[in-house]
């Protein structure tokens, strides 16, 4: 088997489970669903964080401006979901854009503070334009067309599971691709060495600029699917919480592969459902454990598995 | 003019002068090598002319133009480039990457984000050529972190020389190289194409000797004196202050 398709594998496999899933728990879709955006918005992550090695805490930002943008059109412009799907990827993408134009210009902490401080101003504005967003109690009245013409929306969550799987599955297609073109190289020689790539010729600020706009149009396509799958937006979406458990979920998976960023979502959003409902306040302390974990056992994540299972068998027959 | 075109050149950190009223010239074909003692501001007149730095007073031309506007890789684009005094690359990612990675940007195809990285044939072809060129090829596909240090000096070089740059600035290129594979080193200089204009930052007197054609030396920021190998080894001021200690005849 070549590396090309050997690669695929653990997508597809992915894809498969999904599928599993799906036809296995009929009455959870709506959580099953939700395990599938939050997949997307820690996909962005792993674009901004694993490959192009910015450390951000406000990946909500650009969720929560994806989930407005959605909501909002749909009310105000077109129902569509596509449409509203394009639209919100914009928002996302705009917002980081100018954002990113500042925030970059800094490092190490400062970089982290500014993320957060530029979520939590969102988070202020959406609360503060009640009038257009609803406020603290979200925006309501979004009522989707069917997707593309075809799929009405119901309220068992059938659509609502194809059409985020299938975005999913796009967005997961497409950083594949990035990856492995120059610009996902250069990324990775950013992350290795930024002195090293500016050596090169290459202006390390606008590569990091292009890399955290990107980031910021498919965190706001997760942010528009779960505007139009749930038809409503809260301000819950620019909160520092989602932020922090994106990036919880991406260092479980592990970052930089990018079915680790799927794979980490699944298990922090199972392990969170289940202790949740077994032992509603206790519940943070299973995930806590959970990523100390991984940190001290399984440094490079939940991916890493297999080659530690392996190294462990080799010390084995070793010795 | 044709090259480097250094005037007035004047760097104070603080208090501190660094570089101080330096003129300094380096056109195509040029080997030229800076000497002097540790801390003498060698390092950081490299930094100045490849935009590391900024000058506190001073002009620098390349052909002609003022570039003391330009950033560093702006400096790069134009053909300006430098290798680190300590090795600075990809370290996770292979030689061949390192290399690739170098060419693809220099060629501008760094924001191509849907064609895969190795899919450029002539790329690939240039990395081959510099692999063959550095004799690389047994070392091709492993990680460069994995590599000897004179082996990652080498890597270095050959990234440098993937630039196409018309301007090339060593800074210590046998520092941390044991001995025993120095001569690589010198090697590699020595085959570099002719009409590059080369400054050489070094400690290492062999090496300067062998491959430089005229010796700037600096002390103190201040370019105490300038000459022919020759005329270096001989002069007694130079002698006295630098060569002393070193024991070279
Ligand atoms: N960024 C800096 N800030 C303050 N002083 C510096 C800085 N960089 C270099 N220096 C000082 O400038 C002097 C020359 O340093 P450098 O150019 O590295 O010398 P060399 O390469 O000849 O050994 C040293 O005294 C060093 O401490
Ligand atoms: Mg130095």
């Amino acid at each position: 088997m070549n590396t090309t398709m050997k690669s695929w594998l653990p997508p597809l496999a992915l894809l498969a489970l999904a599928v599993v899933l799906y036809f296995a728990l009929p009455y959870n879709l709506a959580f099953l669903t939700r395990i599938l955006i939050m997949a997307v918005l820690v996909l962005s992550l792993d674009l901004v964080l694993g490959f192009a090695g910015i450390a951000t805490l406000g990946q909500a930002a650009f969720y929560g401006a994806g989930a407005y943008a959605a909501g909002l059109f749909a009310i105000h412009v077109w129902a569509d979901p596509v449409a509203g799907l394009l639209v919100a990827g914009l928002a996302g993408a705009a917002l980081a854009f100018v954002s990113g134009l500042i925030v970059l210009r800094t490092h190490g902490l400062t970089l982290i503070m500014l993320t957060i401080a530029v979520a939590s101003i969102c988070h202020e504005i959406a609360n503060k334009a009640r009038d257009v967003t609803g406020g603290a109690d979200g925006l309501r009245g979004i009522r989707m067309e069917p997707v593309l013409g075809l799929w009405q929306f119901d309220f068992i969550g059938k659509t609502g599971f194809w059409y985020a799987l299938t975005v999913l599955a796009v967005v997961f297609v497409l950083l594949t691709l990035i990856a492995r073109s120059p610009f996902g190289l250069s990324l990775r020689g950013i992350h290795e060495s930024p002195e090293r790539m500016t050596a090169i010729g290459v202006s390390v600020y606008w590569r990091r600029v292009t890399a955290y706009t990107l980031g910021g149009g498919i965190a706001g396509l997760a942010g528009a699917l779960s505007a139009q799958v749930t038809q409503l937006v809260s301000l819950e979406s620019f909160s520092f919480t989602l932020s922090a458990e994106a990036l919880i979920m991406l260092i479980l998976g592990g970052t930089g592969r990018l079915y680790g960023a799927v794979l980490g979502t699944l298990v922090f959003m199972w392990v969170h459902h289940w202790a949740a409902a077994n032992d509603p306040f206790n519940w943070l302390f299973v995930i806590g454990g959970l990523v100390l974990a991984v940190v001290f056992f399984l440094p490079r994540g939940i991916i890493a598995i297999p080659t530690a299972l392996k190294r462990l068998g080799g010390r084995h027959a070793g010795t | 003019m044709q090259g480097l075109e250094v005037r007035g050149l004047t760097k104070r950190f603080g208090g501190l002068t660094v570089s101080e009223d330096i003129d300094f010239d380096l056109v195509p074909g040029d080997r030229k090598a800076l000497i002097g003692p540790n801390g003498a501001g060698k390092s950081t007149f490299s930094n100045l002319v490849t935009g590391i730095l900024r000058p506190s007073a001073g002009t620098i031309r390349f052909d002609g133009m003022d570039i003391g506007r330009l950033s560093e890789a702006q400096r790069v684009k134009r053909g300006i480039a430098k290798t680190f005094q300590i090795t600075t690359l990809f370290r996770d990612l292979t030689v061949r990457e390192n290399l690739a990675l170098t060419i693809l940007e220099r060629q501008g195809r760094g924001y191509q984000m849907l064609r895969r990285a190795g899919r450029h044939a002539d790329t690939g072809a240039e990395v081959a050529a510099l692999i063959d060129q550095f004799k690389l090829e047994a070392l091709a596909d492993t990680r460069v972190a994995d590599l000897a240090y004179g082996q990652q000096r080498l890597v270095e070089l050959a990234m440098t020389l993937a630039l196409k740059p018309r301007v090339l600035i060593l800074d210590e290129p046998a520092a941390g190289v044991p001995s025993s594979e120095t001569h690589l080193i010198i090697d590699a200089i020595e085959a570099l194409p002719p009409e590059l204009a080369v400054l050489i930052i070094e400690h290492d007197m062999d090496l300067v000797f062998r491959v430089a054609r005229q010796i700037i030396v600096l002390v103190q920021g201040r370019i105490l004196t300038e000459g022919t190998p020759q005329e270096i080894a001989t002069n007694a001021q130079v002698r006295e202050l630098y060569l002393g200690g070193h024991g070279h005849d």
